[in-house]
């Protein structure tokens, strides 16, 4: 296989841990990137012609450094670069120097990338561009696009990260246990909302972003791969699978929202429900519970029910309430009122989300419940207004397509009314 | 002779493939799993789920459960193959024609087809 497309995914791959070790290396962000292009052109170059190395990781890691060192000594010395067959050669020989060097600090150095790209320093805005640009590769380009904002824009915003990070001054000795696993905290929230940047937009026409959604499954499988006991870890990745299983039938063909319980299932990806049911499963077994863990739980619930009437209700407003204690959140409490309503009525739904209106009046999904709740009750006055306001929140057309609809439904509904009132009078 | 033939390859590529290359993969070993069904010669193939879904369970006084694969590798087991061929060489044809990874060819010992389990596509 030397075809570029799977070269490409080989270089893909092998990125997070390479550069990772070249900044463990370099201790300088710029260079450790530079020196790992250097070692992908080399690549290039070399893979289709020879075949790819046995160990892609270990080739780049060492050329990179390779090239980069000579190219200091060029400056120091004005020498001419030696050619490019010795600096390639080289891995053939040295790959298990390469090798025994670095196993041992691989899952530090990945973890200590990641880190480095969500540093508490950083706002979110400024995470998730830094991320997607270095250890996943994307460009400049694609994060703009990906964030509808201008391609300087986005280049300023990276750089501007770049230099945060620089000051932050992240330590590069293997980190101890709490510093492990503040890092590994840090990590997973960054992916996941890297994963909600893309399942659920923040603007514009479009409502989903799979490749965002793609790569924080891939990051996710990434940290999970590194740390394979972590239940958190685990229920994270298993939540993103299973949510993601369903985008094929999360928009109709107009790209207006369909509702869980009006999704085709046929259209669900059993693939990714499967090995997200999996995770799931694995990761209960250590009775270690967390917010991820729970929340897979209930994504799982869902993906379980071969039709929405059978779906374990009581159940979800069980695993809500344990998730309500566990991260006490009024959005939490909202989500659990979708499940109170099937399991003990609308009305009680209806009690439960009041005493939050206060502090989700800025929130779109609190009027669009609301109003959903205020229908099945019976009181459309009430229920128009709450869609009214969720229409003015909704941040994607398709959101806001999706309360339309609602709004439309209880017109037809008041105009059929008024003229059975009529016929009847 | 009864051969399985494991296929490993890294997993955080495949995790890094694109549509089409999923696809064109897939659709190489089902034209070569039909071909050799239709000969007779294969038995239970197998893919399996990427490592991360993986537990060991370690025997010994107290049997542990550990979470991930049995060993630590650069390239991981990915799925397998049973056949059935002549000799060796066509065995190693058969792997030769498997269109991504690396694959070791086990003679089989034993062999018990057991229940016909329900197919997974």
């Amino acid at each position: 296989m030397t075809d570029l497309a799977w070269i490409d995914a080989a270089l893909t791959s092998a990125r997070p841990q390479a550069i990772g070790a070249l900044l463990r290396y370099f201790r300088d962000l710029d260079a450790a990137e530079e020196a790992y292009q250097e070692a992908c052109l080399r690549a290039l170059k070399t893979w289709p012609v020879k075949g790819p190395p046995r160990d892609p990781t270990a080739w780049l890691i060492f050329v990179g450094r390779n090239v980069t060192l000579d190219e200091v000594r060029r400056r120091s010395k004005q020498q001419a670069l030696p050619p490019d067959e010795i600096i390639s050669d080289l891995e053939d020989t040295e790959t298990d120097v390469a090798d025994r060097l670095d196993a041992s600090h691989y899952r530090d150095d990945v973890l200590r990338l990641l880190f480095i790209c969500c540093h508490p320093d950083l706002p979110a805005t400024q995470q998730i561009p830094l991320a997607l640009r270095i250890v996943s590769g994307l460009s400049v380009k694609e994060i703009a696009r990906a964030f509808l904002v201008s391609e300087s824009a986005m280049e300023q915003r990276i750089t501007r990260a770049k230099r945060r990070v620089e000051a932050a001054d992240v330590p590069f000795e293997t980190p101890g246990a709490p510093e492990r696993a503040e890092r590994l905290t840090a990590v997973a929230t960054m992916i996941y909302l890297l994963f909600n940047e893309g399942y659920s937009a923040s603007g514009g026409d479009v409502h989903v972003r799979v490749p965002l959604c793609e790569e924080a499954i891939r990051l996710a499988r990434l940290l999970l791969r590194l740390f394979p006991a972590e239940c958190e870890v685990m229920g994270l990745t298993a939540l993103l699978l299973l949510q993601h299983a369903r985008t094929a039938a999360r928009l109709d063909a107009d790209g207006a929202i369909v509702l869980l319980e009006d999704q085709d299932r046929r259209r669900w990806n059993k693939g990714l429900i499967a090995e997200g049911l999996v995770l799931v499963d694995k990761a209960l077994r250590h009775r270690r519970p967390g917010p991820y863990q729970v929340q897979a739980a209930i994504a799982a619930v869902h993906s379980r029910a071969v039709r929405p009437e059978d779906t374990d209700w009581a159940e979800i407003d069980q695993l809500y309430a344990a998730l309500e204690t566990m991260q006490p959140s009024p959005v939490i409490t909202l989500n659990r009122a979708v499940a109170v309503a099937k399991v003990r009525g609308p009305a009680a739904a209806l009690d439960l989300i009041e005493p939050l209106a206060v502090r989700l009046d800025g929130y779109f999904h609190f009027f669009g419940v609301k109003g959903a709740l205020l229908i099945q009750l019976d009181r459309a006055e009430e229920a128009r207004v709450a869609f009214d306001r969720a229409i003015a929140l909704a941040r994607t057309a398709a959101e806001a397509a999706h309360i339309r609809l609602h709004i439309d439904r209880l017109i037809k509904d008041h105009q059929k009314k008024t003229k059975d009132n009529k016929a009847s009078a | 002779m009864l051969y399985a033939i494991f296929i490993y390859g890294p997993e955080a590529e495949v995790a890094s493939w694109n549509e089409k290359q999923h696809a064109d993969v897939v659709t190489e070993h089902t034209v070569l799993r039909e071909k050799l069904t239709a000969q007779g010669k294969v038995g239970p193939v197998v893919r399996l789920m990427p490592t991360t879904t993986a537990v060991t369970v370690r025997k010994g006084n107290e049997p542990v459960v550990i979470d991930g694969p049995f060993a630590e590798t650069k390239e991981q087991l990915l799925g397998l193959y049973t056949v059935d061929c002549a000799t060796l060489d066509e065995a190693i044809d058969i792997a030769k024609a498997m269109p991504w990874g690396t694959f070791e060819i086990r003679p089989v010992f034993r062999f018990f087809p057991g229940a016909a389990l329900p197919e997974q596509a």
